[in-house]
């Protein structure tokens, strides 16, 4: 099977779509260059009218693309950096997630924003955050952050063929990893999560990045004679909660690891569902492991200590165990 | 005020679009004053030219998108007063089955493609449209009605920068009441003419008298033609004024404290839109003043009719609430 790069993999799905339906065109800054390099390349084979270059403008390009597909289209919305959501706001929590059932009905706004998410460049507040959390407490508005190059390309194919708008973040460390990405057609479904190890004695429960943090700390784990589960969400809004609870009746323990701030974060949700849902499988109280509570810095060492690491999760692990 | 270059079937239509924004809004007014409609109503009383004028200048596949005010646009285009005011009621028959109210009418059939209830939200989602008529090579065009509060929002800056540097068929049809809200627009801005600030996007910027109806038609259609050669986006701006409240019931924000003078509302009254229209078509005798009373009669009865309707309506089911959610 040949091996590629996580962005790779992004920019396959995005330009098997377009060869797939003439409706599918992308829009933002620059991404005929295709900064990051997600979309190299494909103005050369699709040209102006699907590549198309926008200022640098994120709630009109924002907006532009919900016009777009109310009226028959179905864009995909480059707008470079997870931050930048923030100013696009309004048309998201505003427009895009509510125009189907505010209008009762009448209407759909299939579309795609696409951005990458989350810290590891050391490039500072303003473009290391991950923004999914804020995103997960709006209706109607589906969430996917992939941690693989092979989730990247089924769950972007996936989000452009949904009716509904989907934010789909593209880990920014994880740009450069590499992975087995079949080249015949395969969609992987919104909405499903992956067990990526399977064990016996505590779940613990990732999503982009921090699958990583948590696929070591299982390994880490398991040395000191720990059996970790690990599920990957891949999804954040729906999210797989019946996996996770399944996995819960089973380990009686349950670590959330999650980019966020820890207000409100991802890991707060899949904590308090476990503590409402599966109260009497739980042998130990509920752990979150998040960023640190403070605005991201950008000396490498100080960032790497704001995220959640394996250590972190380790530490989280053996709370759960005494 | 003169038609001379407006055939008479046109002078007609606008005429009815104007007054049945106007028998409906009264009769809203008079409801929500009753104190039988839920919410905040905004009411498009003394603006009717505007969108009357400029509706009349679209086919059926045009679209608009609509503000917080936005029962006239509807109505322009071709609403259904029945399911409009079912929605108002907040019954299960209404445009959005009582899911959107007063300020989230859409008819996606007509080529409505909603209200806003955001100041300036509706811009860049109007952007979206013409970028789907261009994108599919159609004749069709998108019109964007929105206020002078929203020629103050960063969304006009940038819908109208990119609608232009894309070259797209979109007309930003500002509708210059002179307040946003309870401030009036000259100290909201140190220019007097929103329509300048087209120059800062390279596109025509048009000021156009909003009371009168013609004016509209005309302006209009010189952006629609523009729009559909392929020359782009054009800025109308329209002088009209907002002869009621804010919202119904504004009495309530206010606590007592006065935002207009009586001067200034019987300059406004002075030149009400339908009042122009008719003195118009009637002292030129232009139609029939029969005619126009028959109009009248039947414009006034298709709202009772809608009234009766609303009230009979079901409400919605408990059920409905989770419905029209993701596909």
């Amino acid at each position: 099977m040949p091996r590629k790069t996580y962005v790779a993999a992004i920019q396959e799905a995005l330009a098997e779509e377009m060869r797939r339906d003439d409706r599918v065109f992308l829009i933002g800054e620059d991404v005929r260059i295709g900064v990051f390099p997600s979309t190299r390349g494909l103005h050369a084979e699709f040209g102006d009218k699907r590549v198309i270059d926008t200022p640098i403008s994120e709630l009109a390009v924002a907006g532009a693309g919900i016009g777009a597909a109310v009226t028959g289209l179905r864009p995909i919305v480059d707008l470079m950096f997870g931050t930048f959501l923030y100013l696009a706001f309004d048309q998201i929590a505003n427009q895009a997630g509510a125009m189907r059932y505010m209008y009762g009905g009448q209407t759909k706004a299939p579309l795609v924003f696409m951005v990458q998410s989350g810290a590891g460049s050391s490039a500072g507040h303003h473009h290391s955050q991950a923004v999914h959390q804020f995103f997960m407490n709006m209706p109607q508005i589906k969430v996917i952050l992939p941690s693989t190059p092979y989730d990247g390309k089924g769950l972007l194919k996936s989000a452009i063929r949904d009716d509904n708008p989907v934010i789909f973040l593209h880990s920014l460390s994880l740009g450069g990893k590499r992975g087995d990405v079949p080249s015949d057609e395969y969609l992987v479904p919104i909405g499903a999560a992956d067990v990526k190890r399977a064990g016996s004695d505590v779940t613990i429960c990732g999503v982009g990045p921090t699958v990583y943090a948590a696929l070591e700390a299982a390994k880490m784990l398991a040395a000191e004679g720990v059996d970790a589960e690990v599920i990957d969400l891949r999804s954040l809004s729906p999210w797989d909660k019946q996996t996770v609870l399944e996995s819960v009746a089973k380990t009686g323990r349950f670590v959330a690891v999650d980019e966020s701030f820890p207000t409100c974060s991802a890991a707060s949700e899949w904590a308090a569902t476990v503590a409402e849902e599966a109260f009497s499988d739980l042998k130990a109280p509920v752990q979150r492991v998040t960023n640190q509570d403070v605005p991201m810095p950008f000396s490498p060492v100080l960032e790497k200590a704001v995220l959640p690491s394996a250590a972190d999760v380790v530490a989280a692990a053996r709370k759960t165990l005494t | 005020m003169h038609h001379q270059d407006i055939p008479l079937e046109v002078v007609q239509d606008i005429y009815t679009r104007v007054l049945r924004i106007r028998r409906f809004e009264e009769e809203v007014g008079r409801l929500f004053r009753q104190g039988q409609l839920p919410g905040f109503v905004h009411l498009y009383i003394g603006e009717e030219a505007v969108a009357a004028g400029v509706c009349a200048a679209l086919t059926d596949d045009d679209t608009i998108i609509s503000t917080h005010r936005g029962h006239g646009h509807v109505i322009a285009k071709g609403g259904d007063l029945n399911r409009m005011m079912a929605e108002l009621f907040g019954k299960a028959t209404g445009y959005c089955k009582g899911k959107g109210g007063s300020m989230h009418i859409a008819d996606f059939k007509i080529g409505m493609l909603g209200a806003i209830g955001i100041v300036g939200g509706g811009m860049p989602i109007s952007v979206g449209a013409g970028l789907s008529a261009w994108y599919t090579d159609s004749e069709r065009v998108s019109v964007c009605f929105f206020g002078d509060g929203a020629a103050n929002e960063g969304s006009f800056h940038e819908s109208l920068n990119l609608a232009s540097t894309l070259t797209l068929p979109v007309i930003f049809v500002c509708e210059n009441n002179q307040y946003g809200e309870f401030t009036p627009a000259h100290k909201a801005m140190n220019i007097t003419d929103i329509a300048d600030r087209a120059a800062g996007y390279g596109i025509p910027g048009l000021v156009v008298d909003g009371t009168d109806a013609f004016e509209m038609y005309r302006a209009a259609k010189t952006a629609v033609a523009r729009a559909r050669a392929g020359g782009g986006p054009t800025l109308i701006e329209a002088k009209t004024h907002r002869r009621g409240s804010h919202a119904e019931g504004e009495e309530a924000f206010l606590g007592g404290q006065t935002y207009r003078s009586d001067e200034e509302m019987a300059a406004a009254q002075a030149k009400d839109p339908l009042l122009l229209l008719h003195t118009y078509v009637s002292e030129n005798d232009i139609l029939p003043a029969a005619k126009l009373e028959t109009l009248d009669a039947e414009i006034t009865q298709a709202v009772a009719d809608a009234v009766d309707a609303a009230r009979d309506s079901p409400a919605p089911q408990l059920d409905s609430l989770f419905e029209d959610l993701w596909l």
